[in-house]
């Protein structure tokens, strides 16, 4: 019917200069925002590639730190002291923190779950140097000097939340019908939430377990008063541990070119560390079968 | 039933299994109450000597003993601030971008590098702010803002690079994916047909987001800048690698400043004395209250949009 469309048409008028105009606009300034922000990635990346690879080579991988003023030495003893004290601080957590993610999985449908749940949300945004201050008051002020386990605790307490939450959701995503079968066929809820549920969702629970590495694998601020840093090689719990990121911060802020080139390599290998523990993570949960994470 | 139980070794097993699965859930609520028990008692001694001063004071000197934090709370409020006003718009237009406007086919790599800013960690954002950020900014931003904007007296003196508005701008774009990938989450539990309905009425597409989404989801969004607002307030590192680290209180962005968590982490393992730590371990502990309830009432926000769906501040 031509009227009733002619009808329609004139009943709706045209949109207006203005609105068009402002339209416009808007999708400009919303492909504006994107580059601004993705600048300062591609800018950060690219600085990081080119003044980092021009100042790595074997010895800053193998090395300790020289002496102010020397040239050569590297940060071998910082890499292998940040693994240290991860390893000491997922020691403490991960099984920790995975108990609680059963807890909250098959044990916490309730309200108490949901304070435990909301606790956790909560940790998460502790800043990072509050939680160094606890370390410190728990575990250096009794040891009485700086200490491995002590950044190991404070990297432990930041580890938390990330392993609890994802440990729960990906035991969640596990069918219940697995757990039901397991129950039919006479198996105990314990051997059925270890052998049948955790076992199902083992990949989904490492990648919670890797991101809580790359969150905090770079963190200085609450290594700054725990592992405190070390020029040599230290593999005790109880002594002072250098950590790569808490080396970055002391040299970036020290005077010496020499130092602020090692810095550069230092931030890239750290980078790499953690981009490369990030895609790989996107990558399982992607092509798991967790892929509806 | 009951033969099966006793095959399968009863219930003891099961209950045992549950109890220290529980007191791993147990241990994360422990955990966050020893935090507030230790900063409490350990910060006894300088509340007992200054009592609320403390907040009120400006005075920072611990040869003489005597501490006040407001220099370090100014210097948090308005950095943490000066990084909403730069990083709220540009997360939100990267947000809109994403989820209404851009291809299906670059959503996933666009969200993929914004977060990709997340996982760097605060000490390299440092490191670039002090060798490419800190210079530019006194080659030729400060410069331009003292000739532009010098007569409002928040552009003023020597343009060291290093100062308030260094800080405010690297916090900025640390939290920004935080901000917009909450506000993509809020955005896109909008239902679609809100904005069907307001296309049917004729609206172009930015009338669309604007009323049919934008307003609809004005709750998570202010949930999302609140949670950026407690990640700015308790950031550290980048924070302390160019703010310049002076317990002053100047009007200037241009001016060095202070925040509280930058001199915990330049006077924490220094500090000789009693009343010297026990002052800045008050100062953790108020960061740690106000980041508390900030995130509290963040999480609140987002909670009532994605209905129980967790917000992700984080990785």
């Amino acid at each position: 019917m031509p009227e009733t469309r002619a009808a329609i048409q004139t009943a709706v008028p045209p949109v207006s200069l203005r609105r068009r105009v402002t339209d416009r606009f808007m999708t400009f300034a919303a492909v504006a925002t994107v580059v601004i922000v993705l600048a300062p990635l591609i800018a950060i990346f690219g600085y990081l590639v080119y003044r980092g690879v021009g100042s790595i080579n074997w010895a800053f991988l193998t090395q300790t730190p020289k002496p102010v003023g020397e040239a050569g030495g590297g940060m071998a003893n910082a890499i292998m002291g940040s693994v240290f004290i991860l390893g000491i601080g997922s020691a403490i957590v991960v099984p920790l923190g995975i108990g609680a993610g059963i807890y909250l999985a098959e044990f916490g449908r309730n309200r108490f779950g949901a304070i435990i749940r909301f606790t956790g949300d909560v940790l998460n945004g502790v800043p990072s140097i509050v939680v160094g201050i606890v370390a410190y008051s728990i575990v250096v002020l009794y040891q009485r000097h700086f200490s491995a386990l002590a950044g190991g605790v404070a990297l432990a307490i930041m580890m938390v939340p990330t392993i609890c939450r994802t440990t729960e959701e990906m035991l969640l995503l596990v069918p219940q019908a697995l757990r039901e079968a397991a129950y039919g066929l006479g198996v105990p809820r314990w051997r059925t939430t270890l052998s049948i549920t955790l076992r199902t969702a083992t990949s989904g629970v490492i990648t919670g377990v890797m991101l809580a590495f790359a969150r905090v694998a770079g963190e200085t601020a609450p290594l700054l008063f725990t592992a405190f840093g070390n020029q040599f090689w230290n593999f005790h719990y109880d002594q002072p541990t250098a950590a790569l990121p808490l080396q970055i911060f002391v040299y970036a802020i020290s005077p010496y070119d020499e130092w602020h080139r090692q810095a550069w390599a230092g931030a890239l290998v750290l980078i790499v560390l953690i981009v490369t523990a990030v895609a790989a993570v996107r990558y399982v949960v992607r092509r798991g079968s967790f892929g509806t994470a | 039933m009951a033969p099966l139980r006793h095959l399968s070794g009863g219930e003891i097993p099961d209950r045992v299994f549950k109890f220290a699965m529980s007191a791993c859930g147990l241990s994360v609520l422990g955990l966050l109450i020893l935090i507030v028990y230790e900063l409490a008692t350990r910060s006894g001694l300088s509340w007992h000597a200054f009592g609320f001063r403390f907040f009120k004071a400006t005075d920072w000197d611990p040869v003489n003993e005597q501490f006040g934090a407001l220099p370090f709370i100014y210097g948090t409020i308005i950095s943490s601030v000066l990084a909403l006003m730069i990083a709220v718009p540009l997360a939100i237009g990267v947000a809109v971008f994403t989820t209404e406007m851009c291809p299906k086919k670059l959503r996933g790599p666009l969200s993929f590098f914004v977060e990709l800013l997340a996982a760097i960690p605060s000490v390299i954002y440092g490191l670039w702010a002090i060798f490419v950020l800190v210079p530019l900014l006194s080659g030729y931003v400060q410069p331009f803002l003292a000739k532009t904007l010098g007569w409002t007296g928040l552009f003023e003196g020597p343009p060291y690079g290093i100062g308030m508005l260094a800080a405010g701008i690297i916090l900025a774009i640390m939290i920004v994916p935080i901000i917009s990938s909450i506000t993509r989450e809020v955005l896109m539990v909008v239902p679609q047909h809100q904005r069907e309905g307001v296309l049917a009425l004729g609206a172009t597409r930015w009338e669309m987001i604007r009323v049919g989404v934008l307003r609809n989801a004005r709750a998570g969004i202010l949930g999302g800048i609140i949670l950026g607002l407690g990640r700015a307030l308790g950031e550290t590192m980048a924070v302390t690698m160019v703010i310049g680290n002076r317990p002053e209180i100047a009007k200037s962005l241009f001016a060095p400043g202070y925040t509280m968590a930058s001199v915990l982490a330049n006077e924490f393992s220094e500090a000789t004395g009693d009343v010297y730590l026990s002052a800045l371990i008050e100062i953790g502990l108020a960061l740690f209250l106000v980041t508390i309830i900030v995130n509290a009432l963040a999480q609140l926000l987002v909670w009532t949009v994605t209905r129980g769906q967790p917000a992700r501040g984080h990785a």
